[in-house]
């Protein structure tokens, strides 16, 4: 379930009954999607869109998070593999 | 694509791998939720990569496979009364009721539709006053933020044309049961993302604490189940448990605040049917008394219709992961993608359906 | 039924039928009397003129050279008529030279049936004849002989083509699913779902923006290119049409009862085909395409079918995408980006956009 993916928002405006929404571009592709949940969004900030809603903004310093881990691995494998003498 | 390719690499996937062959010590059960989770693992061959101690069994996150069968009839019903236009996501369309589906009412002239988002079907009603606009609302916690939207919309339009067949269904009540069922093999959780991006993960602490397993909540990616997986692991080996996010970057513990608000105050909790395992109370949703006018099984006649599951179908057993979908007997053969006899082989997310298009010939 | 096409180069010939006294296509235009003359005469014979068919005869009559022929058929019922990069007419003349290509011909004439449905615009079929007429002409194929009809309204899309068309094949040249063999190697001349997506960017329901056009065009001369750089070398060609690459390559592995592996890494896709596919969860190898040939080669000409078909305009993307194998006859595999394989399905129905 749960089809969700990020995209760019590239503008922000509200329809006619007050509800937030705005293109967000995928790979450059763009499509009308709704906002609303997001308060405080921005142009600029990435989202993950399900069936045409925003329903989570992405937080670029954890998205790092995964890559921060891998480096932290690479560290500590070169630690315990043994070096042949 | 920034935030997918990047999850997407070789060599940081390689990695993963090797780290989680050289932590892992002992058998382990491990269940995937959502079939989104499934098919990232099998269409990218993951599962056959990870060590074979490490059992990955994959459970009923697929709110298209356990979507009551009684609910397609419904909607096929529905979808044949003249004037109505149905509208729906497009898994939905080739999932088989007791005698037809609702593709099968398109090709017999039926007006039914394919929307990308709920508000489409909106849109559809304010521009079509003289038709009947239904909505096929499916979904986890999820989709339950759009489709609220739309009643929300609907109702603040004061449209007389538009309803929804409501088939919500919540993730935590079924993680209870497949832990609190007396075969439960499941050892701990990889929880879905998105599911945990709208609601958080404060709901799963308590599931966590009562029955000592480790969650950990985790994105779609390859990179993401592989530390997902690694992380669930590294708990497991470690005799820890408790929730902890894999997923940060678009989940936070108390989840989308205004999505959830909305949600609260269109549906409410209630009881539900799982296609394949049986009623589980609380696991549902349904529109509260106030957006009644909106339910379209209370503004369509369509009591009276007694579904018929087939026998032969083990979907209950492959849902709550006590079978692979290769050990069902009639997998590939007389259940197929052409004649499914259930839905995990129709939906593209069940689970019988990925291994049959992705895996079939090992 | 009709559409304003974004990207359609619009004639700014008149249309030659009184649109004022005729602005709707009707019944008696498909009757034989004579409204259906006046519309042969005055749009038809004006767009497509050549000698074969100014005789207007039951058929054309053709002088051919000795040889082998093909001849191929296909009919088109896209919707919507016009869509950015071309339209239901352009599509038709493309399709047809294709697949005659695709058997390694040159096209020589092509017939066209038309259905068309009471009510249809007279000025929508005015630019579909001009787009037939610029497509045939760049071509250089004649029209050579054709049908009109005319069904109820409501009981046809706008308008439905079908064309047919004959070619001759170089001597010496054997193009079919039998030779395939392990070893050879699969091209690609440029980047798939182009076209799939393009028209589903304006499908009512599913509808963003893009500035994506089908890449649907003539491949004829791309084919002839790579034959005469590559000759025998080359076994099989596929235009990798509805069902996209996947299924076009299934077919081939089942008839030929070969094995196919593809390298996900190398088959060219354009970051605006992945954003669509990704949002409406559709998997691109089965997203349909045009202007676009699938090349399996032998091992040893490889190479310079790659050159030749990178120095065509048609061909500057081509990259080699994967390779026949002996293991698992009839299957179609996959190497995934991040290690893995996986089977390439054969589709089961159309791909449908989902949620999950």
């Amino acid at each position: 379930m749960c089809l969700g993916i990020p995209g760019r928002v590239e503008s922000i405006e509200e329809n006619s009954l007050g509800m937030t929404q705005g293109r967000v571009s995928f790979g450059g592709i763009t499509k009308d999607v709704c906002l609303a949940y997001i308060p405080g969004v921005a142009v600029g900030d990435y989202v993950v869109v399900h069936v045409g809603f925003a329903i989570s903004r992405i937080d670029e310093d954890e998205a790092a998070e995964v890559f921060r881990l891998l480096e932290r691995m690479n560290e500590t494998a070169e630690l315990t593999i043994p070096q042949p003498s | 694509m920034r935030f997918i390719d990047e999850y997407r690499d070789e060599e940081a996937a390689r990695k993963f791998l090797r780290a989680i062959h050289a932590l892992v010590r002992r058998p382990w059960t491990i269940m995937e939720i959502c079939g989104g989770q499934t098919n990232t693992l099998i269409k990218f061959g993951i599962d056959r990569l990870l060590p074979d101690q490490v059992a990955m069994v994959h459970g009923p996150g697929c709110p298209v496979c356990v979507t009551p069968l009684e609910l397609i009839d419904r909607a096929v019903t529905i979808s044949r009364h003249p004037g109505v236009v149905f509208t729906s996501f497009g898994d939905m369309l080739r999932v088989p009721g007791s005698e037809s589906d609702l593709l099968a009412v398109k090709a017999r002239g039926g007006d039914v539709r394919i929307c990308y988002s709920p508000l489409d079907a909106v849109k559809l009603a304010r521009i079509r006053p003289d038709r009947q606009v239904v909505f096929f609302a499916v979904g986890f916690e999820t989709t339950a933020p759009a489709n609220a939207m739309a009643v929300w919309q609907a109702s603040r339009l004061g449209l007389k044309n538009f309803s929804i067949l409501t088939s919500h269904v919540l993730v935590p009540p079924a993680m209870e049961a497949i832990l609190g069922s007396p075969d439960n093999r499941v050892q701990g959780f990889v929880a879905p993302g998105h599911v945990c991006a709208v609601m958080g993960y404060r709901d799963y602490e308590p599931i966590a604490e009562r029955y000592r397993v480790p969650m950990v909540v985790t994105g779609f990616e390859p990179l993401d189940l592989l530390q997902g997986i690694y992380m669930t692991l590294q708990a497991l080996e470690e005799g820890r448990y408790g929730v902890e996010n894999q997923y940060a970057r678009a989940v936070t513990r108390d989840g989308n605040v205004a999505a959830r608000e909305l949600v609260d105050r269109v549906f409410e909790v209630c009881d539900r049917k799982w296609r394949g395992i049986g009623p589980i109370p609380e696991s549902g949703l349904r529109l509260r008394p106030e957006f009644e006018e909106f339910d379209a099984e209370k503004r369509f006649e369509v009591e009276g219709v007694t579904a018929c599951e087939s026998s032969l179908c083990v979907a209950g057993d492959i849902m709550k992961g006590n079978r692979k979908p290769r050990q069902c007997p009639v997998f590939g053969t007389l259940c197929n993608p052409e004649h499914p006899l259930g839905a995990p082989m129709v939906s593209s997310e069940g689970a019988c359906a990925a291994y049959y298009h992705y895996a079939r010939s090992e | 039924m009709s559409g304003t096409g974004k990207g359609v180069a619009f004639s700014t010939v008149q249309c030659p039928v009184p649109i004022a006294d005729y602005p709707n296509v009707l019944m008696a235009h498909g009757g034989g009397g004579r409204l259906t003359q006046m519309l042969i005469e005055t749009m038809f014979l004006k767009a497509f003129s050549n000698p074969a068919l100014e005789v207007m005869h039951d058929g054309a009559l053709l002088d051919v050279e000795k040889g082998h022929l093909a001849f191929s058929t296909d009919s088109f019922v896209v919707r919507p008529l016009f869509f950015p990069g071309g339209d239901i007419g352009s599509l038709s003349v493309h399709g047809t030279v294709n697949d005659l290509a695709m058997c390694g011909a040159r096209p020589i004439a092509l017939s066209v049936g038309l259905i068309l449905e009471e009510g249809l615009p007279m000025e929508d079929l005015w630019r579909v004849v001009q787009s037939m007429r610029q497509a045939a002409g760049r071509v250089g194929v004649p029209i050579v002989t054709g049908d009109t009809k005319v069904v109820d309204r409501g009981k046809g899309d706008g308008i439905f083509i079908n064309t047919s068309g004959i070619g001759v094949i170089p001597p010496g040249i054997d193009i079919a699913p039998r030779r395939a063999r392990p070893g050879d190697r699969i091209l690609i001349n440029g980047p798939i779902a182009v076209h799939g997506v393009a028209i589903m960017s304006v499908r009512e329901g599913l509808e963003f923006q893009t500035r994506l056009e089908s890449d649907s065009a003539p491949l004829h001369d791309l084919v002839a290119q790579v034959l005469l750089a590559a000759g025998e070398g080359v076994h099989v060609l596929r235009d990798p049409t509805r069902g996209g690459v996947a299924s076009a390559l299934n077919e081939i592995a089942g008839s030929a009862r070969v094995g196919v592996v593809l390298d996900e890494s190398k088959i060219p896709l354009d970051e605006e085909v992945r954003g669509a596919c990704e949002i409406l969860g559709l998997d691109p190898l089965y997203v349909a395409n045009e202007g676009k040939c699938l090349m399996i080669v032998s091992r040893e000409s490889a190479e310079v079918a790659l050159e030749a078909t990178r120095a065509h305009p048609l061909g500057g993307r081509a990259e080699i995408i994967g390779e026949v194998v002996e293991a698992h006859p009839g299957t179609v595999t996959l190497r995934s980006r991040v290690g893995g394989s996986r089977v390439v399905d054969l589709l089961t129905g159309e791909q449908l956009p989902r949620i999950c």
